[in-house]
């Protein structure tokens, strides 16, 4: 290894406890956690949780046994985009609210355009069905790849570990791992892992790390070997090209990424596109190059990781309901980071042209409740409630539902201490962030909750993918609740849409080969927009997404969306329901308290977007349009 | 729409006035090219700040040719509307790139200039991460969180005061004590933190619309009471790339800038640089042949649309616009909101969303007033929009006398 100056040589070097003795030397008393109680528990702040979207502040409460015995989650920006659409052109809406959120891009826009197709009972021809998916799946693949190596993947992988890698042991780690995937593996060479290793021993080397800078390096719940590390460091950078292809695919029928245009109400305006079969085959490339590193390095890596990481993952006693009483299932499901086993889902990505809620669909809906998986309950929409004791809203006292909801702000603040430092009320009422519940229950969504309900359901396509990991990792079906558990049901969801794209692109292009140019059904605005309302619910990559839309005399008369870090970043419920992040870490053990790393780790392993999860509200204090729900109306 | 209004539409949309004068003689040019000269000496003199490798030899190790790494410093160089004499300046310049540091918070924001800096393809976003800029704090992409997090931004201000370019991403909620939005285990507000930060740097990037006019928080009613960085922070220099997202190569050519002048580029009234701000969308426009030909689209997915017909008649605001999508496109040039069919909506202009992201020509638009209250139709506003200073004055005052010739709307 060629030489190091001192800083970056400590670095390197240093094991677990040297590196925990630097960090204490550095921090000292001025640490994570900066109040015990008279129990002697440790009470920590984490803020800004980074690698994530938007702005969240974890608390968490640890006893000496480092375990961390009570969680709080709080969302501490907000904008309210819900009011500022309100008297808009509801054919303008979608535009506005993409800007929800910049990563999940495109998905807010695409569920308000289908609340206010909903709302005009429009269907869209299938040129438009197709394109939506295709834009729609480009996100989900981009997203989770993004998600699992530039918003995760550090918190497995030790960066500066890797600098002590045999390239040739990491070549062959490499081969192995991409046989357990079945696939050829994306990175094989030994000297393409030595030019990243000198690349990083360099960056190292240069003394400022960067943003890789006062990073967790060499604290002792890192799992993986030098070698394995490498690997990591190397996908992660080669995925940092990889993404930028996969953004492009959204860009050729999207117009750009981030924050697609192509789609209006009605259909979607990019038929010359469509038309073009250059444009449609180069789509299809980029799909291929995408699925080679899906299949030849993420599954790999997740196969390497989730092995490395199946003691935590498979440890019942780290299990939120080996702790927590509410649960019904007492110990022996789940691991680390699992959480509260309850599951909801929408559905998403329709496969005929039959309409919105009558086609079938790519992924499944239902709910399924704590870990019972014997059965998929069917979803009754009128069972969606939030709840406010624990935001920063005003509330009826009870859960309302969407249709119903009142959004006035009452902001009470942090406790701030003497030391300057403040803290959430949680007693009270501690984050912006409504607190959703489905049939008065606090239930987890996004990828897990997708392939759990799916295969539940008995889906074929999800119990071949989900079963296909299985049998290869040679773990168990419990392994999938934990954080590990939440990281590879993403992965293996990205498969699963990367091949069904290459169906949809084929289909595309077949049908406007057939002459089939059709893009966009016409509608008679005045008449449909003159009082209606609907709703456009499916998924994002990050779990069940829905809109609820009020159109009046041609403009939106009210609107509200609950998105999917809502469900899972919301504070308590009115009787104390834990949701899923704070359930999640509950049972946890912390390897040292004075670094975060096993929290991070677990509240990135649902991709947090807390822009998101935000909720609407009025400075004024007005009270938003009140509804009541139309128990005739489908919603 | 009646011919004498197409007439008179595209009369004014071709007028000589509406075009930016690009060419600055020779005299300035000489002297620009011999003080970037004297710039250059100057850094190489310093050493890098933290002792980074140079970035040729990390271009070279990456298989880049240098044949390829001119061409891209030649395309930079017309981006940055310098003659091509300029080019080896550029380059050089480009290796120098490490001695800027670059620290970038979050505050109101969704990430979408994050994920578009991602998206950057000259150079390419690992070269800017590991090799290129100095990019010492940014929240989406940084390993530590928490305490560490706090810290590592804490040491950078200290460690490149004076000398760091500081980019804001998001807007900045000034209602209710600011505490719309705070960060950090002490609870700072954003606007708290955004001082803090803006103290050191050597000159402030307001990035996409929120963080330069307050974009979507601050469309009305403005429920946050959010505002741009220029709102906020006085006595330093301030760049604004607006758009939603920013386009990834106006980030890399401010930096560019900055490294080969020594100074920010030259702004616009509204502290945008020209190099990217100084082109209309439709003057650049593939689909300008058809507006001078009065071929539209009419409705969505019709014969016009399958022919890439002008997209005026629904919605397209490139003759409002400023920016340069229309030269250099998005994700590597692959497409761009006017070749997919939709249409420009104004992003990278103040108050778009209350002025322009609507699927209909301004004429026959109601529009929401910025300040919330009683719907005006566009003849109101163009009054209004009169009075806002702006590089695209005269079009709105144009685009307000047509709308004015609408028969049933009485004179302008």
């Amino acid at each position: 290894m060629p030489e190091m100056n001192e800083q970056a040589e400590a670095q390197v070097t240093g094991g677990g406890t040297e590196t925990t003795e630097t960090a204490a030397a550095v921090h000292g008393a001025d640490g994570n956690f900066h109040k015990t109680d008279a129990n002697g528990n440790k009470h920590i702040i984490v803020d800004p949780i980074t690698r994530i979207e938007g702005h969240l502040r974890i608390e968490a409460v640890i006893d000496s046994n480092n375990r961390i015995i009570d969680a709080f989650s709080s969302s501490t920006m907000f904008r309210g985009i819900e009011t500022i659409v309100k008297g808009r052109d509801p054919r303008d809406v979608g535009l506005m609210t993409m800007r929800i959120c910049g990563v999940c891009t495109g998905t807010h826009y695409q569920r308000s355009i289908e609340a206010v197709e909903d709302a005009f009972d429009i269907t869209i021809p299938k040129n438009a069905r197709l394109v939506r998916n295709l834009i729609q799946g480009a996100l989900y693949a981009h997203d989770h790849l993004v998600h699992f190596y530039h918003l995760h993947a550090l918190d497995f992988v030790d960066i500066v570990s890797s600098t002590k890698a045999d390239p040739e042991a990491t070549a062959k780690e490499a081969q192995k791992w991409a046989d357990v995937a079945g696939h050829k593996p994306s990175i094989s060479g030994v000297a393409e892992f030595k030019a990243v290793q000198d690349r990083i021993i360099k960056f190292v080397k240069e003394g400022r790390l960067g943003i890789f800078g006062n990073g967790y390096w060499g604290n002792k719940s890192y799992q993986l070997t030098p070698e394995q590390n490498l690997i990591g460091v190397a996908h992660y950078l080669k995925a940092l090209d990889i993404q930028r292809d996969m953004a492009k695919m959204q860009a050729i029928l999207g117009g750009k990424n981030p924050h697609p245009q192509s789609l209006v109400v009605g259909g979607v305006t990019c038929v010359q596109d469509i038309q073009n079969p250059a444009r449609l085959a180069l789509f299809k490339q980029l799909l291929v190059d995408t699925n080679d590193f899906v299949k030849g390095a993420y599954l790999p890596d997740i196969y390497m990781a989730g092995t490395a990481y199946a003691k935590e993952a498979t440890d019942a006693d780290q299990s939120f309901h080996a702790t927590n009483h509410k649960g019904t299932l007492g110990k022996g499901v789940g691991g680390a980071g699992g959480g509260i086993l309850s599951y909801m889902t929408y559905g998403d990505f329709r496969l005929d042209d039959t309409g919105f809620y009558s086609a079938e669909t790519f992924f499944k809906r239902g709910v399924v409740l704590d870990g019972d998986i014997s059965k998929v309950i069917e979803l009754d929409e009128a069972k969606i409630t939030e709840d406010v004791t624990h935001s920063w809203f005003e509330g009826t006292g009870a859960p309302e539902h969407p249709y119903d909801g009142t959004t006035i702000p009452k902001y009470t603040g942090l406790e701030k201490k003497d030391d300057g430092y403040a803290y959430l009320k949680t007693d009270e009422k501690y984050s912006w962030i409504k607190s959703p519940l489905y049939d008065g229950r606090k239930v987890e969504v996004g990828p897990l909750a997708r392939i759990v309900v799916g295969y539940v359901a008995g889906d074929e396509r999800t119990k071949k993918y989900a079963g296909n990991f299985l049998k290869r990792s040679g773990l168990p079906l419990t392994v999938l609740f934990s954080t590990v558990g939440r990281t590879a049901a993403r992965a293996i969801e990205t498969e699963m849409i990367c091949d069904a794209m290459v169906e949809w692109i084929d289909e595309l292009a077949k049908n406007a080969a057939s002459g089939d140019l059709s893009t966009w059904t016409d509608f008679d605005f005045d008449t449909v927009a003159a009082d209606s309302k609907g709703r456009g619910m499916a998924e994002a990559p990050r779990g069940a997404l829905g809109h609820w839309i009020r159109i009046k005399e041609g403009k939106v008369e009210n609107f509200q969306a609950i998105v999917p870090s809502t469900w899972n970043a919301g504070p308590r419920g009115p009787n104390g329901e834990i949701g899923a992040y704070e359930g999640s870490l509950i049972g946890t053990i912390v390897a040292n308290p004075e670094e975060p790393l096993e929290i991070i780790r677990t509240i990135h392993s649902f991709d947090p977007c807390i822009a998101c999860a935000v909720h609407v509200v009025d400075t004024k204090g007005k009270e938003l349009a009140v509804y009541k729900v139309d128990p005739t109306c489908a919603f | 729409m009646s011919i004498d209004k197409e007439e008179s539409v595209k009369k004014l949309f071709t007028a000589e006035s509406a075009k930016v004068d690009t060419n600055k003689g020779d005299a300035y040019y000489d002297e620009l090219y011999a003080s970037c000269q004297k710039r250059i000496e100057e850094l190489r003199e310093l050493e890098p700040l933290n002792n980074r490798m140079d970035f040729m030899e990390s271009v070279e190790e990456q298989g880049l040719e240098r044949r390829d790494f001119l061409k891209w410093a030649s395309a930079t160089t017309a981006m940055l509307m310098l003659p091509a004499s300029f080019t080896p300046l550029v380059a050089e310049a480009a290796v120098l790139m490490n001695r800027v540091p670059v620290i970038w918070v979050e505050l109101s924001d969704c990430a979408g200039n994050s994920e578009a800096l991602l998206r950057s393809d000259g150079p390419q976003i690992d070269e800017i991460v590991l090799d290129i800029i100095s990019l010492e704090f940014h929240e989406t992409l940084q390993a530590a969180s928490g305490h560490q997090a706090e810290k590592q931004m804490d040491e950078a201000m200290e460690h490149f005061k004076g000398k760091y370019l500081l980019f804001v991403e998001g807007a900045v909620p000034l209602g209710l004590n600011g505490q719309y939005g705070t960060i950090g285990a002490k609870g700072e507000t954003f606007v708290d933190h955004l001082h803090r930060a803006a103290k050191g740097a050597a000159a402030v990037v307001a990035v996409g619309s929120c963080a330069t006019f307050g974009g979507i928080p601050a469309a009305a009613p403005n429920p946050t009471d959010a505002v741009g960085v220029m709102d906020v922070i006085k006595g330093k220099p301030i760049i604004n790339i607006p758009a939603c997202p920013a386009n990834p190569s106006n980030m890399v050519g401010v930096i560019l800038h900055f490294v080969l002048t020594g100074t920010i580029p030259e702004l616009d009234s509204l502290l945008r640089p020209k190099f990217a701000f100084g082109y209309r969308i439709h003057d650049n426009c593939e689909r300008r042949a058809h507006f001078d030909a009065g071929e539209y689209v009419e409705e969505w997915g019709d014969e016009g649309a399958k022919n890439n017909f002008c997209l005026y008649k629904v919605g397209c605001k490139g003759p409002m616009t400023f920016n340069n999508c229309s030269i250099i496109r998005y994700n590597e040039g692959v497409n761009w909101p006017i070749g997919v069919g939709r249409g420009c909506i104004g992003c990278s202009e103040p108050d778009f969303w209350d002025k322009y992201a609507y699927e209909r020509p301004m004429a026959n638009a109601n529009i929401k007033a910025p300040t919330g209250g009683v719907e005006k139709t566009v003849d109101e506003f163009g009054l209004g929009l009169l009075t806002a200073a702006g590089i695209g004055i005269g079009i709105h005052a144009a685009a307000s006398a047509i709308a004015g010739k609408k028969e049933d709307e009485g004179e302008a």
